[in-house]
C-alpha cells in the first residue's frame, strides 16, 4: 500500500511539474550573462510584457562564455560579451548581426556608444554596461593621492599588506604598461621587462588577487584595491571613508554587450529583448541593480537617487582622457601576456 | 572430423561469443569513459594552439609538451626551465605531500578511538565523520575563509582571550591552503583507516604488553605494521586530490599563489593555450601514477621486512 501512494504522489508531482512548464509562457528566451549582472526586475517585466519565459544562466568570465558556446549544444539566445571579446564572436562566427541599430529603441543609445571600435555603428550588439577598473582606498587609513596606479604598483606603507587586485590578466596588465608609458598590446621588450619586474614586485605587498572587495573593502581586511568601479561604489555604500581614485598614468574600461548568438532558438525574442534594453527606463532597471552606467539616453532620471550623483560611476572629466577601452591583442602578444601574467603567480 | 567434436568446437565458440557479449558493457564502459577521453587529451596536447582557445585541427607540434617544462625566455629568447611551471608544480607537490601528514597525525588517533569503541556505538561515530560530506565543498571552503580571516571567529577569539595583539595573517597564504585542505580531505584519511584498525586483531597488542613492549614500541612494530595497507589507501585518497586542488587556492590561497589545478585552468581560459593545458593535465596523472608506485613499493617492502 505504502509503496502505492508513494507511486502516485511521485507521478502527481511530475505532471504538476510538466504543467508548470507548458503553462507558463508563449515563448521561451534563454540569456547566458556574467553572474550578479542581470536585474531581477528587469527580467519579470520582459517576461510579462511578452509572454516569454526567461532563463538566466551566468558565467564568470568571457572566456568560460567562449568556449561553451564555442563547444555548441548549450541553447542560448543571448550572450553578453565584454568589448575586447566581440571581435572573437564576430571572428568565430558565433554572433548573429543582428542589426540592432535598425531596431525601434537604438534611438535611445548614447551617440558615444555607437561607433565603438569593437562594432563600428552597432551591428551585432547593444549597449548593457560599462565601467572602469581603478582604485579604491579606504581613506582612513590612506590620506595622500589615490588618483594613480601607484596605490598598487608602489603602494604607500600604510598600505602594505592590505591590497587587493582584481585577478584579471588584461587589466592589470594594462594599468603596469601604462604606468611605465607604454601603449596596450605594446610588444616593446623594454617597457614589458619594467612591467614584469614591477608587478613580481609589487605582488609581495599585496594581500589579495580575489574577487570579495564588496565585503572585504567596507569589512577593512582590504585598504586598498585595484578593482571595478562599480563594487567600490557598493564598498562606498556601506563604508563612507572608501574612495575612489582614477589612474592619471591610464585605466582601462569595460563595456559588455548583449549580442544574439549565431545558433539562438529564439532569435525573435532575443531581438524582443534587444530592442526592449535600449527603453532608458529598462535600463536603468540593469544599472539599479549592477551598479555600473548603461549606454542609454535619458535613463538617468530612472536611476535612484544615489547613483545620479555617484562620484564612481561619473569620470571627472581631467580624467576622462587617462580612460581607453580594452581591445583583444594580437595572438602572440596575448601569449607574452600571459606568460607574464604566470610569472606573477608562480 | 566427427559430429561430436563438430559439437564441441560450436559450443566453445558459442561460449565465447557470449562471453565477449557478457563483458561488453564493461568494455564499452571502460573505453568510453576512461580510455577514451584520455586518449582525447593525448591528442590535443600535441596539437596546434587556435589563436582565441581550442586548438588548430590536426595540426600537430610538441609546443604543448616543451612549454610545461622549457620556455624561451621573454626577453632574450634563450631556452630556459620554465621556472614559474615547476615552482607551481613543486608547490603543489608539497603542499599535497604535508597535507597527507597533517591528516595521518589528526587521523589516525580519531580512527584508532573510533575503532577501540564498543561496536554497536561505532557506527555512529562513522556517521559523524561523513556528516562534513553532506555540505558542498565550495561551501565548507568559504566557511573555512569565514573562520580564519583578519576578522574572523579565530583572530577574533585569540584578541579576545588577549593571546594575540592584531590578527594573525592566516587568510591568503600557504598556510590557509594546507588548513583548508586538511581540513576538507581529512575524512578520506580516517575511513581507510578506521577500516583496517578496527580488524586489528586487539590480541597481539595484549601480546605485545606481556611481553613488556613499551606502549611506543606497541604501536610501532605491532599496530603500525597492521594498518599499513590503510595508512596508504588514506594517504593515496588523500595526495591525489589534494595535487588537483582548485577552489581552496583560489578562496584560501586569495588566488595570488597558483597550484596546479589553477595553472591548468588558466590555459584553458585566459591564457588560451589548450594543449599546454592538456600537456600539464597529464603531468599531473603522471605524478599521481609515479607517487601511487612509490608508495605500494614501499607498502611491499615494509610489509614483508617487520612483520
Amino acid at each position: 500500500m505504502k509503496s502505492k501512494w508513494i507511486t502516485t504522489t511521485a507521478m502527481a508531482a511530475v505532471a504538476a511539474l510538466a504543467f508548470a512548464n507548458s503553462a507558463s509562457a508563449a515563448g521561451e528566451l534563454n540569456i547566458y550573462n556574467w553572474g550578479d549582472y542581470t536585474s531581477p526586475e528587469l527580467i519579470k517585466k520582459f517576461e510579462k510584457e511578452f509572454d516569454v519565459k526567461v532563463t538566466v544562466t551566468d558565467y564568470d568570465s568571457n572566456d568560460t562564455a567562449l568556449a561553451k558556446v564555442r563547444a555548441g549544444g548549450h541553447g542560448f539566445d543571448i550572450v553578453v560579451p565584454s568589448a575586447n571579446y566581440v571581435q572573437i564572436w564576430v571572428k568565430e562566427g558565433l554572433i548573429e548581426e543582428a542589426r540592432p541599430d535598425q531596431m525601434e529603441n537604438f534611438k535611445n543609445v548614447d551617440p558615444r556608444w555607437v561607433d565603438v571600435p569593437w562594432d563600428p555603428g552597432r551591428h551585432y550588439t547593444v549597449p548593457w554596461q560599462w565601467g572602469l577598473t581603478g582604485i579604491g582606498v579606504n581613506t582612513a587609513v590612506y590620506k595622500g593621492d589615490i588618483n594613480t596606479s601607484a596605490i598598487f604598483l608602489d603602494p604607500p606603507p600604510e598600505l602594505v599588506g592590505k591590497i587587493n587586485v582584481a585577478p584579471e590578466m588584461n587589466d592589470v596588465l594594462f594599468a603596469a604598461i601604462k604606468y611605465f608609458g607604454g601603449d596596450w598590446c605594446t610588444t616593446d621588450k623594454e617597457v614589458l621587462r619594467k612591467v614584469r619586474d614591477k608587478l613580481v614586485e609589487a605582488k609581495t605587498k599585496w594581500l589579495a588577487m580575489d574577487y570579495s572587495v564588496t565585503e572585504k573593502l567596507p569589512s577593512g581586511d582590504y585598504a586598498g584595491v585595484y578593482y571595478w568601479n562599480g563594487a567600490i561604489m557598493r564598498s562606498r555604500l556601506k563604508n563612507p571613508d572608501v574612495k575612489m581614485g582614477y589612474p592619471k598614468e591610464g585605466f582601462p574600461y569595460f563595456m559588455d554587450s548583449a549580442a544574439l548568438l549565431k545558433d539562438a532558438k529564439n532569435p525573435e525574442n532575443a531581438k524582443l529583448f534587444m530592442n526592449f534594453i535600449m527603453d532608458p527606463e529598462n535600463a536603468a532597471m540593469i544599472s539599479a541593480f549592477a551598479k555600473y552606467a548603461n549606454g542609454i539616453k535619458g535613463s538617468d532620471k530612472f536611476l535612484p537617487e544615489e547613483m545620479k550623483t555617484a562620484p564612481e560611476l561619473v569620470v571627472p572629466p581631467e580624467y576622462e582622457k587617462a580612460g581607453e577601452f580594452l581591445l583583444s591583442c594580437e595572438p602572440e602578444t596575448q601569449q607574452l601576456y600571459t606568460r607574464i601574467w604566470t610569472e606573477l603567480q608562480k | 572430423m566427427n559430429g561430436a567434436e563438430q559439437v564441441a568446437i560450436e559450443a566453445r565458440k558459442q561460449d565465447i561469443r557470449s562471453r565477449w557479449l557478457l563483458s561488453a558493457p564493461a568494455l564499452v564502459i571502460i573505453f568510453v569513459a576512461a580510455i577514451g577521453p584520455l586518449f582525447v587529451m593525448l591528442l590535443y596536447s600535441f596539437m596546434v594552439k587556435g589563436d582565441y582557445g581550442d586548438v588548430k585541427p590536426w595540426e600537430f607540434s610538441l609546443d604543448g609538451w616543451t612549454s610545461v617544462f622549457f620556455q624561451r625566455d621573454i626577453f632574450d629568447d634563450t631556452l630556459g626551465l620554465a621556472d614559474a611551471h615547476i615552482s607551481i608544480i613543486w608547490r603543489s607537490i608539497q603542499l599535497s605531500f604535508f597535507t597527507t601528514i597533517l591528516t595521518l597525525i589528526l587521523g589516525f588517533p580519531t580512527a584508532y578511538f573510533i575503532a577501540t569503541r564498543p561496536p554497536h556505538t561505532r557506527e555512529i561515530w562513522v556517521f559523524l565523520v561523513t556528516i562534513p560530506f553532506w555540505t558542498n565543498l565550495l561551501i565548507r571552503t568559504f566557511a573555512m575563509q569565514q573562520v580564519i580571516r583578519n576578522e574572523g571567529l579565530l583572530n577574533n577569539a585569540l584578541i579576545w582571550l588577549g593571546i594575540i595583539k592584531s590578527p594573525l595573517q592566516i587568510i591568503y597564504t600557504d598556510t590557509a591552503n594546507l588548513l583548508g585542505m586538511t581540513y576538507v580531505y581529512l575524512p578520506l584519511m580516517v575511513l581507510p583507516l578506521y577500516a583496517s584498525i578496527e580488524k586489528l586483531d586487539f590480541r597481539l597488542v595484549e601480546a605485545g604488553y606481556d611481553l613488556y613492549a613499551t606502549r611506543f614500541q606497541v604501536l610501532r612494530k605491532i599496530v603500525i605494521p597492521l594498518v599499513k595497507p590503510g595508512i596508504i589507501a588514506g594517504s593515496i585518497l588523500v595526495f591525489i586530490p589534494s595535487l588537483g586542488a582548485y577552489v581552496i587556492p583560489r578562496v584560501l590561497g586569495g588566488g595570488k599563489n597558483m597550484m596546479l589545478g589553477n595553472l591548468i585552468e588558466m590555459q584553458f581560459g585566459a591564457g588560451r593555450n589548450w594543449p599546454l593545458g592538456a600537456a600539464m593535465s597529464i603531468t599531473l596523472m603522471i605524478i599521481v601514477m609515479v607517487a601511487l608506485i612509490v608508495y605500494v613499493r614501499n607498502a611491499s617492502r615494509g610489509g614483508s621486512g617487520h612483520v
